[in-house]
């Protein structure tokens, strides 16, 4: 058994493409390893990366592979021996098996007697296994983007390669790829170790070698590092704390093998331009952290993460340079703030007609349009209902949704329209209320991130969205599998959400409806809709799959009430009853199913006079009372407490399949039970389609 | 506080010397700046067309390049509407490539262990021409002083060999070595005699302030479409008769060397440049932008096929 160690040296790797490629090396190796029997399964591994590696360990690697006999079946024996003297065919059959011809056996099977012979393949070295495969698995590594570098074009890779390294206890493996044999050789940090190759003896000595090179290969230990120092560095200012951001702290692990944190300040007269422009510039270009106040209260600080370790006067330099960047870059956006002030946004109006929104749908001009009378409709129908809103607000954050598009600011930073749009708004004297739903009107920016704060913002986000789906579906653009260029399935996430986690009395379909005039494209933006609210159910509330087929069954337009239903589906289909009922009632589709394939005739109402047997008049009698008592409750979105209503039939439904013959002989009494069963699964089936529960056992 | 501690920073002039210094010493002929308007020196025939082919090529030259919307009428202190690129081409890219970069860095006064340095992905792309490639941009102290290129694609052809393209943004280096901040104060060069600054404000700003307004507010559309119709249907013209060589048997060598090909890009380049003043302008509708763009795209790939169809028949 012996340890055994792969890198490979690349030139800077993508640092959003590195724990996938190592956690697939990772996989790879161990696969293989595993596959051609050198390792058993359960021996320990682990795997390493920087930007400029990928490593991985594995310990208890057999030197060989053991031997494997086999046991071979030849020709029939009365075509191998002739007269006890062995053909041809039995020759090329002992030397097909690697044995001598003396050492073949014979068989009896039931096609009669047949020659066998016992093969044993040899086990392979690990050293020439590893090398002859190796190579295929690093081919196959999946990177989101490509290169070649070499003349010829031999290899695709996501960078240059630049060193291999393999050792299986203290002996190179030689493996080759992209022009490079493996040795024992890795290279630290490219400026505090320099050039210098570091001899690796044997493959436990990696990690340790590595550090005295400056670079932590263990990629949570960096993030460790990382995270330690900033809270560090923070520590050095009263009162602050740095803006916890996960995303962020994972790309500077990926982009750092020796990291060390720095502290920058900037001048308090920044703090003036809006928060936003600030974070954005710090976290999104120059990748630093943002520090707070105790109040939350962005102040005159950053953090960078550094790759490299510098003495204080070495810091002093850095933090300058960083410094001065960013000093640049807040300098920017001022005079992009200012320079947009020029132009008020009523005034951009004009400009929006040369910014496309789509080819066949127009400028942004003409999107305003559309949108600015979605969100009227919308906002009457919420008026009709209630729901309190300032309706000229909506229709002014309508009109200027999409100005910020010629701004400056927005053309710097592109992932603050809407923010930028907002902020000027409110600069510019609008109504609070406009302001804010301009500045909300691409929320939610993902499953995770809010919702629109107001109910303007809300109606201006379902509206802007509803319109793209609407135009697309339109122009036969719907999304297909992976395909979905204008992201329309996260714009119709985004306005399921709204619903679910909003308070607007809306549903889907009175959505579509308003969003186009033509009813198939309203019938698909529906259909489309249903897919987004099952996907919500499951994946973001964590409700069951068939709990979400049933209850989407009954109705699937009204998101919040969809979820209520499910939630209090969820709550009760853990009891004896509700199961047995779920249970009964599938069967009660079952035979009212078979009835209509066979053409039996279902009845009309229910005529208690043909009520026979007492445990149908008892199920009739009670389902009546019942359906009274769940259909109040159901009006007043008191599920859980319906479903129980329903769960409480268990007794007459149980006793009613244990005493009667539904497909009695006698016509009228078979069709009255028919469409007795028909009344109950219709009555009790509007909060959810029990027959799709799956019931377990 | 110079960055490069106790010594004097360099001049812009002495930057841009001694950048061409070093990669004259490793190799790099130093060609003079292409005389044509450019946006990025990637577009002068040096890069674009000089990368097709399997000629191996070590070349190194300034290029200032032109961006008619990123002007700012010479009031922002860090954009420019003319600004100028070193770049460095090196097909194929040695394996060093990366190592002699940074010791580009030393040689103009940058002490790497005095600074954090990054390489962040990047990549570049330019429809119009057909091209792209992967990269990094580099990061020094938080500011991305080089654009790193491994070009993959040019005129919607495969390069093999592929080649290495690094771009330097000098204004960006000189601002920092001479830790200024704005574009304007960077000392361009020093008198020797008399020991005055010269500075970049001095010799440029009014090209920004002019040229701004001219691309702004001056430029006159109709004629630029005029202009950007009369060099496309000669571009256009001079591709057709470059087709009909190709099919036609027996070409005498001298003929087809001599056929103008590289006129064809200068043809080309200019409406490249015509499309983006009409752009600053504001000139270009929604409904035109894509058609132009694809206009634009057929002269560039167009002479690129040309091109790479002429040298093949030169055995070169």
């Amino acid at each position: 058994m012996a340890e055994f160690l792969f890198e490979m040296g690349l030139e800077e790797v993508p640092a959003r493409m590195i724990a996938g490629a190592q956690a697939e090396l990772e996989r790879r190796v161990v696969g293989l390893l595993e596959r051609e029997r050198l390792i058993a399964s359960g021996a320990a591994f682990k795997s390493f990366s920087t930007p400029r590696r990928l490593a991985v360990w594995v310990d208890g690697v057999a030197e060989r592979q053991d031997d494997v006999a086999e046991e071979l079946m030849g020709p029939s024996a009365k075509i191998a021996f002739k007269d006890g003297v062995a053909t041809p065919a039995a020759v090329a059959f002992a030397k097909k098996a690697g044995v001598e011809v003396s050492a073949l056996k014979t068989v009896e099977t039931p096609k009669g007697e047949y020659l066998a012979a016992t093969s044993v393949k040899a086990g392979r070295g690990a050293a020439e296994v590893i090398a002859a495969e190796l190579p295929k698995e690093l081919a196959g590594i999946y990177w989101a983007k490509n290169m070649y570098w070499r003349p010829g074009k031999p290899e695709r890779f996501v960078r240059p390669v630049r060193w291999l390294l393999a050792l299986l206890g203290g002996d190179v493996v030689p493996v080759s790829f992209a022009g490079y044999e493996a040795g024992r050789v890795t290279y630290g940090h490219r400026v505090l170790a320099g050039a210098e190759a570091i001899t690796i003896a044997a493959p436990g000595e990696y990690e340790a070698a590595l550090t005295k090179a400056f670079v932590v290969a263990d990629v949570e230990a960096r993030r460790h590092t990382i995270r330690k120092a900033l809270d560090r560095v923070t520590r050095t200012v009263e009162g602050l704390r740095w803006r916890e951001d996960e995303e962020l702290v994972d790309s500077v692990t990926h982009l750092t093998e020796w990291p060390s944190v720095l502290l920058g300040g900037f001048e308090a007269a920044y703090l003036e331009l809006p928060e936003e422009v600030l974070v954005t510039v710090m976290r999104d270009h120059q990748k630093y952290f943002a520090l707070e106040d105790k109040t939350g209260k962005l102040a005159p600080y950053f953090l960078a993460v550094l790759n490299t370790q510098a003495d204080e006067a070495g810091l002093a330099v850095i933090r300058h340079g960083n410094e001065r960047v960013l000093r640049a870059r807040f300098n920017d956006g001022r005079f992009f703030w200012e320079f947009d002030q020029r132009t008020p946004l009523k005034e951009r109006l004009e400009l929006l007609k040369t910014v496309t929104f789509q080819k066949d749908l127009g400028s942004y001009a003409e999107k305003t349009t559309r949108v600015r009378a979605l969100a009227a409709k919308l906002s009457a129908r919420l008026a009709e209902r209630g729901v309190a809103l300032d309706a000229a607000a909506v229709d002014q954050a309508a009109e200027l949704a999409k100005t910020d598009l010629t701004a400056e600011l927005v053309k710097e930073f592109t992932e603050l329209q809407g923010v930028v749009g907002g902020l000027y708004a409110r600069a510019q004297g609008y109504s609070e209320a406009a302001a804010v739903a301009i500045y909300d009107q691409y929320r939610p920016v993902s499953m995770e991130a809010p919702v629109p704060r107001s109910v303007e913002g809300s109606v201006l986000a379902i509206a802007d969205k509803a319109d793209s789906i609407a135009g697309m579906f339109g122009l036969g653009l719907e999304p297909s599998g992976s395909k979905d260029p204008f992201a329309l399935r996260r714009a119709a996430n985004g306005i399921v959400k709204i619903l679910a986690e909003g308070s607007l009395p809306l549903t889907l379909g009175e959505i579509a409806a308003a969003a186009t005039a033509d009813a198939a494209i309203a019938g698909r933006m529906r259909a489309f809709f249903q897919e987004r609210v099952e996907f919500y159910l499951r994946e973001v509330r964590g409700q069951a799959y068939d709990v979400v087929t049933a209850v989407l069954a009954a109705d699937s337009s009204d998101v919040r009430d969809a979820l209520a239903r499910a939630e209090a589906v969820t709550t009760v289909r853990g009891s004896e009853d509700f199961k047995a009922v779920s249970a009964a009632f599938k069967r009660m589709k079952n035979v009212l199913a078979q009835a209509k394939e066979k053409g039996i005739a279902v009845g009309g109402a229910v005529d208690a006079a043909l009520l026979v047997d007492a445990a149908e008049k008892a199920l009739a009698e009670r389902a009546v009372e019942l359906a009274d008592a769940v259909e109040a409750l159901r009006a007043e979105r008191r599920y859980k407490a319906a479903l129980e209503q329903i769960a409480s039939l268990r007794p007459q439904v149980d006793a009613f399949f244990d005493a009667v013959m539904v497909m009695a002989p006698e016509e009228d009494l078979r069709g009255n039970r028919l469409a007795l069963l028909a009344r109950i699964t219709g009555d009790f089936s509007r909060i959810a389609e029990f027959s799709e529960i799956v019931v377990a056992g | 506080m110079a960055i490069a501690g106790q010594k004097k920073a360099l001049t812009f002039q002495d930057l841009l010397f001694t950048l061409q210094r070093f990669w004259a010493d490793r190799g790099c002929v130093l060609q003079q700046p292409y005389d044509i308007e450019v946006g990025a020196g990637t577009m002068s025939p040096d890069t674009f067309l000089r990368v097709l082919g399997p000629k191996p090529v070590r070349i190194a030259y300034a290029q200032p390049s032109r961006r008619p919307a990123d002007g700012r009428y010479g009031e922002n202190p860090n954009r420019l509407f003319r600004h100028t690129q070193l770049q460095v081409i090196l097909k194929p890219p040695p394996v060093s490539v990366q190592e002699l970069y940074l010791e580009s860095l030393e040689a103009i006064g940058i002490d790497l262990r005095e600074h954090d340095i990054k390489f962040e992905e990047d990549n570049w792309e330019w429809p119009v021409g057909g091209a792209w490639g992967v990269g990094w941009q580099v990061m020094l102290d938080g500011l991305e002083i080089t654009q790193f290129t491994y070009f993959q694609q040019c005129g919607g052809m495969d390069l093999d060999p592929i080649c290495g393209e690094i771009t330097y943004g000098l204004e960006r280096i000189a601002g920092f070595l001479q830790d200024v901040d704005s574009i304007y104060d960077i000392v361009w060069a020093v008198e020797p005699d008399t020991g005055r600054e010269v500075t970049y404000g001095e010799m440029r700003l009014p090209e920004e302030e002019q040229f701004s307004a001219y691309g702004f507010d001056y430029a006159d559309v109709s004629k630029l479409w005029n202009h950007l119709e009369l060099y496309e249907s000669e571009c256009l013209g001079l591709l057709a008769q470059a087709k009909a060589m190709d099919a036609e048997e027996g070409v005498e060598v001298l003929r087809r060397k001599r056929f103008p090909v590289l006129g064809a890009y200068e043809l080309a380049l200019k409406c490249s440049h015509l499309f983006n003043l009409l752009d600053a302008r504001g000139a270009i509708s929604v409904t035109e932008r894509v058609g132009v763009m694809a206009r634009i795209r057929t002269l560039v790939v167009g002479v690129a096929k040309a091109y790479a169809a002429q040298q093949s028949a030169l055995g070169a």
